[in-house]
């Protein structure tokens, strides 16, 4: 019986316990204070975070209509000037969103609007599927065959099949759960966009 | 046999310090090395990003890591990047290989480590014994490492020297005075050596820091474990 | 509380030997009860190994493998990694420290014969222990790919060139080109990594197995199990290795950490022996340094190596030296054969065996010492003097340990 082993703990003096107790006390602050810097070892270097400096784009070549993927952290980021039809789609579907408001929090304050942008005609969005990671194609044509007579442009998400707005809404009735990620961004002036960052200095 | 035991002995004795002065060649002066010194190695970064940087890399080394001495990335960029690179590059080299090679013979070596290889001593003194040579390519000689590759970078500085031998004591005199008294030079070649030893190991602070915090608690552990010991051995004894 | 944990414990013994186990090796594994410093350095030994993992396997996480980035991404983990820096060190440390407490654990069996009947097994497993040590040793000096390591690993690849007639191909082979690369070290990460790795932790609990087998030796050299307790059956002057040699140990390893953090925080280098000057050097296949010297745990056998300049024999200087050097560390094996004195202890052994033994400590420290200097006829001169008397110890034992005058051994251990 293991029981037996400890047969020296139940005749122990108070002094004995005290010492196993504090040494134990000691013992696991060590331990756990030799984990910590292993641990902090795995977060992303300072290379990484170097890699994933804020992101500067230069947006006055961008055509109405055309889209902009940029690299930031590694991941593709949408930047899409939307033509005057299509901001106007965006009102029309709202019944078929899941999220027509953007109340679950995926994009900053500044974003949180109908057409989830800080200017209203340029969608900066992580180009990644909320559902699981991958990345959706931009499908501006109007009733394709394969998504059907209502689509009015947007994003389709091969992998599972979700469905986006052109401000970056997920579709009801599709597998991703919520509206694609606008990441930080901020103008530093009308053709410059900064993505990473909202403040201008931090270049 | 008395003697040869005597002289064996003489000569294991004096054999170790022989050998340390064939190794090194020439006296090193001390270099005046105190990396907890922020003002010291802020002098010795922007000597650095001037007068080395534009040959040698320190390409293990970040820009922002520069905040280890006091820098916000604000100064960094203000005072260390001149090429147009991001606060969190690294150190790279303005000069191709190639072209350097075609130049100076050799790649100039990454500057990074060179602290820890060459020691701070060594560095100081080679960075103050350049003296004029015709018969080199660069114009230049050095007391500390014959026929360097390296031009004498700093002369403006320091001005020219020129090799006085007697009999086997080699020694430098300064010919041409430079913008700087020997003094000035010597506090200005010190920083830049300070500022090499933090870039060989930048962390050397915070690891002291956190040494003295593990060895205190080390000594609460060994006062807990001897008496834990002490107490159950009261069973044996 | 107490009966919940009785009764999962009971749960787990039907299913896995948990409490027989947790006798069998702690509670109720019977060691002498006169231990002394010297006993503090198998465990100290378990403690380091347990350090070169977790640390090797979280350095093994940024490391490459590549002749044209390996030095850079050691550079990488100690300046852009959080906290690279210590897990390198404590890693670079561990390695001189592994060998530290291992010589230290060696000594000791020397002096109180603990390869001596019936441990001639555990001596041996743990002399298979020792080569695995300096395979892994020797193949991780070789990552940080700096001058050090490369132009080390050349000299001891060569070696391999002087075994006659396949000693090129077998060379070859061994680096997968025709000189050390890139593909010598990759491979040499796979056997620093996993291979060797994997030996050392089976051989260590072979190791210990075997230990608990014959029981442990002690500095009376007597053996504890002739002499039970009629009743309980257990040996009298034995105590249960858990609490009592737990608690103790416990002692042992903050006493070690103060050594080895000290090392860590105040002096990472310590002087150029842990960490090499020139190993800060990438590597440059095509310049040797002009003072290549191993790191300091393998300068005794470097300098015998070395010690060998004429052919002798129809065999080579250079094969010879190689010959020697295996020599230096395989002779060990044989000690528990060479020994034939009537005790095991060096309190009951005579002059001759004192008097070899520290002739030898001394020869190895001289050796040692030797091999981290710049050869000059002197020094040579000194390495061969020194490697007879190394070698002498062993060869002479049969002799020496026979014919000298010991002291009779106690019955009871001595307090």
């Amino acid at each position: 019986m293991m029981a037996d082993s400890f047969s020296i703990s139940e005749k122990m003096s108070g002094r004995r316990k005290f010492l196993v107790a504090a040494t134990s006390v000691a013992g696991g602050v060590a331990g756990a204070a030799i984990a910590t810097p292993f641990l902090l070892s795995m977060m992303p270097s300072e290379r990484a975070k170097a890699a994933g400096a804020p992101v500067e784009v230069d947006i006055s070549k961008l055509e109405s209509g055309m889209l902009l993927m940029v690299e930031w952290r590694g991941r593709v980021v949408w930047i899409l000037r939307r033509t005057p039809e299509m901001l106007e789609t965006l009102e029309k579907i709202e019944d078929e969103l899941a999220d027509p408001n953007s109340e679950k929090n995926q994009q900053p304050e500044y974003a949180k609007n109908r057409t989830r942008s800080i200017k209203p005609e340029i969608l900066v969005t992580e180009g990644i599927c909320t559902h699981l990671g991958c990345s959706p194609v931009f499908r501006k044509d109007i009733a394709p065959a394969d998504l059907g007579p209502d689509w009015l442009g947007g994003f389709f998400c091969p992998c599972h099949g979700s469905k986006f707005d052109l401000a970056g809404r997920v579709y009801k009735h599709v597998p991703a759960p919520t509206n694609m990620v606008v990441p930080p961004h901020v103008y530093l002036s009308d053709s410059r966009l900064l993505i990473g960052s909202e403040s201008e200095g931090s270049t | 046999m008395k003697k040869i035991t005597i002289v064996a002995i003489l000569i294991l004795c004096i054999a170790p310090f022989s050998v340390y002065a064939a190794e090194s060649g020439m006296p090193l002066e001390r270099a005046p090395v105190d990396i907890t010194d922020n003002a010291s190695l802020q002098r010795g970064a922007e000597s650095f990003v001037n007068f080395c940087l534009t040959c040698h890399g320190a390409s293990y080394m970040r820009y922002n890591r520069h905040r280890d001495i006091g820098y916000t990335n604000e100064d960094i960029l203000e005072k260390m990047v001149h090429t147009g690179q991001k606060v969190g590059d690294l150190m790279l080299s303005a000069m191709r290989t190639k072209e350097a090679e075609e130049w100076f013979g050799v790649v100039p070596p990454d500057l990074s480590v060179i602290a820890r290889s060459r020691g701070a001593d060594w560095l100081y003194t080679y960075l103050k014994a350049f003296y004029r040579d015709d018969s080199t390519g660069t114009g230049w000689n050095n007391l500390v490492f014959d026929r360097a590759a390296m031009p004498h970078v700093l002369y403006q500085l320091q001005g020219e020297q020129k090799l006085e031998v007697n009999g086997n004591q080699k020694s430098l005199l300064l010919d041409k005075p430079g913008q700087m008294t020997g003094a000035e030079f010597d506090k200005f070649v010190g920083d830049l050596i300070n500022y090499l030893v933090y870039l060989g190991e930048p962390h050397a602070n915070a690891r002291k820091e956190l040494g003295i915090k593990v060895m205190l608690f080390l000594l609460g552990m060994l006062v807990l474990s001897y008496f834990l010991k002490k107490e159950y051995w009261r069973d044996i004894h | 509380m107490s009966n919940l944990f009785n009764s999962m414990i009971e749960w787990i013994d039907k299913r896995f030997p948990l409490t027989s186990n947790w006798k069998a090796h702690l509670s109720e594994y019977y060691a002498p009860k006169n231990f002394n410093f010297w006993y503090f350095f198998g465990s100290l030994a378990l403690l380091v190994l347990v350090n070169q993992l977790i640390t090797g396997i979280f350095l093994t996480m940024n490391y490459k493998p590549d002749a044209s980035q390996a030095f850079a991404s050691v550079e990488y983990i100690m300046r852009d990694v959080d906290y690279g820096w210590l897990i390198r060190y404590m890693h670079s440390t561990g390695a001189s420290m592994f060998f530290v407490v291992v010589y230290l654990h060696m000594f000791r069996g020397m002096l109180y014969g603990s390869y001596r009947k019936p441990r001639e097994l555990l001596w041996l497993v743990g002399m298979c222990i020792f080569f695995v040590l300096m395979a892994l040793a020797f193949t991780g000096y070789i990552l940080p790919w700096g001058q050090m390591s490369y132009w080390g690993a050349q000299v001891i690849v060569s070696m391999f060139g002087a075994i006659p007639v396949i000693g090129d191909t077998l060379q070859q082979w061994l680096l997968g080109d025709f000189t050390l690369s890139d593909a010598a070290l990759n491979r040499f990460f796979a056997y620093h990594v996993v291979t060797l790795p994997l030996v050392l932790l089976v051989l260590v609990f072979v190791h210990i197995l075997a230990l608990h087998e014959t029981g442990s030796n002690n500095p009376d050299g007597i053996e504890i199990k002739e002499n039970k307790n009629p009743s309980t059956g257990i040996p009298v002057d034995g105590i249960p290795f858990h609490p009592y040699y737990t608690v103790k140990d416990i002692v042992g390893v903050v006493v070690f950490l103060f050594v080895f953090c000290g090392i860590i925080f105040f002096a990472p280098e310590m002087g150029g022996y842990f960490l090499e000057y020139n190993n800060f050097i990438p590597a440059n296949t095509l310049q040797t340094p002009d003072h290549i010297a191993p790191v300091w745990y393998f300068t005794p056998y470097y300098s015998m190596l070395r010690a060998v300049t004429v052919n002798f024999l129809g065999i080579e200087a250079k094969l010879w030296g190689v010959i020697l050097m295996a020599g230096s560390v395989v002779i060990f094996c044989f000690l528990p054969w060479l020994d034939r004195s009537p005790v095991k202890s060096v309190r009951y052994k005579g002059p001759y065996f004192k008097i070899a033994l520290t002739l030898f400590v001394i020869s190895f420290f001289v050796l040692g010492w030797l091999g981290t200097k710049s050869p000059t006829p002197l020094y040579t001169l000194l390495a061969q003097i020194f490697t007879v008397i190394y070698f002498a110890f062993f060869i002479l034992m049969p002799w020496y340990s026979k014919i000298d005058k010991n002291k009779p051994e106690p019955k009871r251990l001595q307090e």
